[in-house]
C-alpha cells in the first residue's frame, strides 16, 4: 500500500493512523453533539412557564347576548362574543367580498372549520390578534357602522383590516387570513376552557 | 520610537525587534513583537495610494465597534434585565445615573451609526469589485459580521422593553414560525414560553452583551486578516501588488502608517461632529434611531398603532410585506439578505471598478442603490395601496440586480489601465 512511511527504522502505517484520526474526530464529535443537548434544551418553555401557559377558564353564564370579553390565555388576548341569532343571520350572504369565506388558509380547529367558525352559532371564540401584522381588532358589531353595507364584525385600526362576525377577512384588508380560532371545549353549559379539546391541551 | 530606515519604517533586527536600540524598547521586543508588528500592520503595511472618501468607512466601523462594546459595558453596569425591572431600569439610567442618558444615547446612536458606515462600506465594495477574487472571503467574512450585527442590533433593541421592543420581537420571532414543520416548535423554543416573556428577554440579553460581541469581535479579526492577506482594492479596481519596485513595494502603495492613519483620523473627526449633533440635539431622530412607542413599557394587550422595525431593517421589511403570503415573504426577505453573499460568483465583467464597467452595470447599480432607499422608506410606511404596489416594483428591481448580474455585468467593459490613476494635490 502506498500508505506507509518510514521514519527511522520503522515502517510506519500510515492507513492506521489516517483511520484512528477519523475515529477519534467522530468520536470526539458525538460527545460534543451530546454535550450540547443540555444547552440547547435550557431554552425549551420550563415547568413554571408551561403552567402558566395552562387552559384558561371562563364562566360565559354572565355574557349576556350580543356582547364580548376579553380573557387572556398565553399572553395573547381570546375574544369571546355570545352572538344573537340577528348577528348570526348578519354573517352569511357576503361570501363574495370574503378572502378565505371557507376558512381553507387560515388557523383553526376542525369543528371551528365551518361558516360560522365555532363549535356552536351562539359563542364565537377568537384569538384578537389581527392576522396582519398583530394588532388588536376592535369590536364594530353594529350592522353599517362603519359603512352603509358593513355587516358587523371587527375592525383593526392599524391598517384597517375588516374581519365579519365569524372573524373572516374582507377583501381589499391588509391581512390575508381569518382571525385565528384557539383549540377550546365546553366542559358544562356556563364553562369556556380555552386551550383545551377533546385532542387534549394545545 | 525607534530609529528609521531610509523607507521610514523602523527596520526590524533579526530578533524582530529594532536590535540597534537599548533599555526598555529593546527589552520590549525581546519579548513581545511589537516593533514587528507595527512594521507588518503600519508601517510596512502598503495600501494603494488612490483612496478616496469611500475609504474610510471601514476604519470607522471598526471605531463604532468600540464605542458600542465601552458604552454598552457602562449600561450592562446599570441594567436590570427582566420583565418587572427592564424598563424601569433604562428609565433609571436616562434620569438617575450620572451622564447616563448621554452614555445610552451614546448606544442608541452608534447603533445606527453602525448600520450607516456598514452600508456604506459594503456600497463601496460595489462601486469597486472589492468582493471579487481575491477577495471572496474577505466579503464573506465582511457578510458574516453585517449578520451578527443584525442579530445584535434586533436583540439590543428587544432589551429596553418598550412597546415596540415587544411587538418587534414578536413579529420577528414569528417568522421562524414560517418555516415548514418544525416552525412552530423553534419558535416557541426561541421564545422559551408561549408568547415573548421573561425567558425571551434573559436569553437575548446574554446573546446581546456577550455570545454576539464575543462572535463580532472574532469575525472582525478574520475580516482584517484575511485583507492583511488580500490587500486592499482600490478604486481603479488594480492589483497594486503587481507592479513592484525593486525593493518589492508596490509601485502604487504607500505605507498605512502615517499616510492612511492620518487620513482616517480626518474621517473621525468629521464624523464624531455629526455624531455628536445627533446625539446631543435629535438622540431619536424623529423616531428613526428610537421609536416613539418605545418609550412606553411592554404591553402585549396594546399594540403600538404602526409597528415599524428601525431604519436598518426597514429594506427587508417592506420585502417581507410586499408579499401576499406570508411564508413566501419571509422566505423573500431571506433570501435578501443570503443574495449579497454570492455577490462575488455572480459579477462577471473583466474589470473590477465600476470606472471601467460598461453602462449596464452602472445603471444596474444605481437602480439598485435607488431600490434600497426606497424600500427602506416602504418599510417605515404602513403597507397599504399605492406602499404595496411600490413595494412589488423595487423588490423586483432588488432581485433582478443580483439575479440578472452574470449577464449584464460583462457588458460593455472598458480596458482597465495598468497603473492607478492618480493625480497629486
Amino acid at each position: 500500500m502506498a500508505d506507509h512511511a518510514v521514519v527511522g527504522d520503522d515502517v510506519v502505517d500510515l492507513s492506521r493512523r489516517k483511520f484512528l484520526t477519523r475515529a477519534t474526530i467522530a468520536t470526539g464529535a458525538v460527545g460534543a453533539a451530546f454535550a450540547a443537548v443540555p444547552f440547547i434544551e435550557s431554552w425549551a418553555p420550563t415547568e413554571r412557564a408551561r403552567a402558566q401557559g395552562a387552559p384558561a377558564e371562563m364562566d360565559i353564564s354572565k355574557l349576556e347576548p350580543g356582547q364580548m370579553a376579553i380573557t387572556i390565555w398565553r399572553k395573547q388576548p381570546i375574544y369571546v362574543v355570545r352572538r344573537t341569532p340577528e348577528m348570526v343571520k348578519r354573517i352569511s350572504g357576503h361570501d363574495a367580498d370574503l378572502k378565505d369565506p371557507q376558512s381553507k388558509d387560515s388557523t383553526q380547529p376542525p369543528y371551528a372549520t365551518n361558516e360560522l367558525r365555532s363549535r356552536n352559532a351562539e359563542y364565537l371564540v377568537l384569538v384578537g390578534i389581527c392576522t396582519h401584522l398583530g394588532c388588536l381588532p376592535k369590536q364594530r358589531f353594529s350592522a353599517g357602522e362603519l359603512y352603509p353595507s358593513w355587516p358587523g364584525g371587527f375592525f383593526c385600526p392599524c391598517h384597517g383590516s375588516r374581519f365579519d362576525l365569524a372573524g373572516r377577512v374582507f377583501d381589499g384588508s391588509p391581512a390575508s387570513i381569518n382571525l385565528g380560532v384557539p383549540a377550546y371545549s365546553y366542559p358544562n353549559e356556563h364553562t369556556l376552557l380555552v386551550g383545551v379539546d377533546e385532542k387534549g391541551a394545545a | 520610537m525607534a530609529a528609521k530606515s531610509a523607507s521610514g519604517a523602523p527596520a526590524p533586527g533579526p530578533d524582530g525587534g529594532t536590535s540597534a536600540q537599548t533599555g526598555l524598547w529593546a527589552w520590549l521586543n525581546k519579548r513581545l513583537p511589537v516593533a514587528e508588528f507595527l512594521n507588518d500592520q503600519l508601517t510596512g503595511y502598503y495600501a494603494p495610494k488612490n483612496f478616496n472618501i469611500w475609504y474610510f468607512f471601514g476604519s470607522l466601523a471598526l471605531l463604532v465597534l468600540v464605542l458600542q462594546l465601552v458604552t454598552g459595558i457602562f449600561l450592562t453596569m446599570f441594567y436590570k434585565v427582566g420583565e418587572a425591572s427592564s424598563f424601569d431600569s433604562v428609565e433609571y439610567i436616562m434620569r438617575e445615573v450620572d451622564y447616563g442618558w448621554l452614555i445610552r444615547y451614546l448606544h442608541s446612536t452608534g447603533a445606527s451609526a453602525f448600520f450607516i458606515v456598514v452600508y456604506l462600506h459594503m456600497f463601496r465594495a460595489f462601486l469597486y469589485g472589492s468582493y471579487r477574487k481575491p477577495r471572496e472571503l474577505l466579503w464573506l467574512f465582511g457578510m458574516a459580521v453585517y449578520l451578527a450585527l443584525m442579530a445584535e442590533a434586533f436583540m439590543g433593541y428587544v432589551l429596553p422593553w418598550g412597546n415596540m421592543s415587544f411587538w418587534g420581537a414578536q413579529v420577528i420571532v414569528n417568522l421562524f414560525g414560517t418555516i415548514p414543520g418544525i416552525g412552530p416548535a423553534l419558535v416557541e423554543w426561541i421564545r422559551g414560553d408561549y408568547g415573548i416573556a421573561d425567558a425571551t428577554l434573559g436569553r437575548f440579553f446574554a446573546l446581546h452583551v456577550a455570545a454576539l460581541p464575543l462572535a463580532l469581535l472574532l469575525l472582525v479579526a478574520l475580516h482584517m486578516v484575511a485583507l492583511r492577506r488580500t490587500g486592499s482594492n482600490n478604486p481603479d479596481g488594480i492589483e497594486i501588488k503587481e507592479k513592484l519596485d525593486p525593493q518589492g513595494k508596490p509601485l502604487d502603495g504607500i505605507p498605512f502608517h502615517p499616510y492612511y492613519t492620518v487620513k482616517d483620523v480626518v474621517g473621525v473627526g468629521v464624523f464624531f461632529v455629526l455624531f455628536a449633533i445627533v446625539v446631543f440635539f435629535v438622540p431619536n431622530l424623529g423616531g428613526l434611531f428610537l421609536e416613539a412607542p418605545n418609550f412606553e413599557p411592554a404591553n402585549p394587550m396594546s399594540t403600538p398603532e404602526h409597528i415599524a422595525p428601525v431604519w436598518y431593517f426597514t429594506p427587508f421589511y417592506a420585502i417581507l410585506r410586499a408579499v401576499p403570503d406570508q411564508r413566501m415573504g419571509a422566505l423573500l426577505m431571506f433570501f435578501a439578505v443570503v443574495l449579497f453573499l454570492f455577490v462575488p460568483w455572480l459579477d462577471r465583467s473583466p474589470a473590477k471598478s465600476i470606472r471601467y464597467k460598461g453602462l449596464p452595470s452602472k445603471v444596474a447599480l444605481t437602480l439598485f442603490a435607488v431600490s434600497f432607499v426606497v424600500l427602506g422608506y416602504l418599510g417605515l410606511q404602513p403597507a397599504a395601496g399605492l406602499y404595496v404596489l411600490l413595494a412589488r416594483i423595487f423588490a423586483a428591481i432588488y432581485f433582478l440586480f443580483f439575479i440578472l448580474m452574470p449577464w449584464y455585468s460583462p457588458l460593455g467593459a472598458k480596458p482597465v489601465p495598468e497603473r492607478v490613476v492618480y493625480h497629486a494635490h
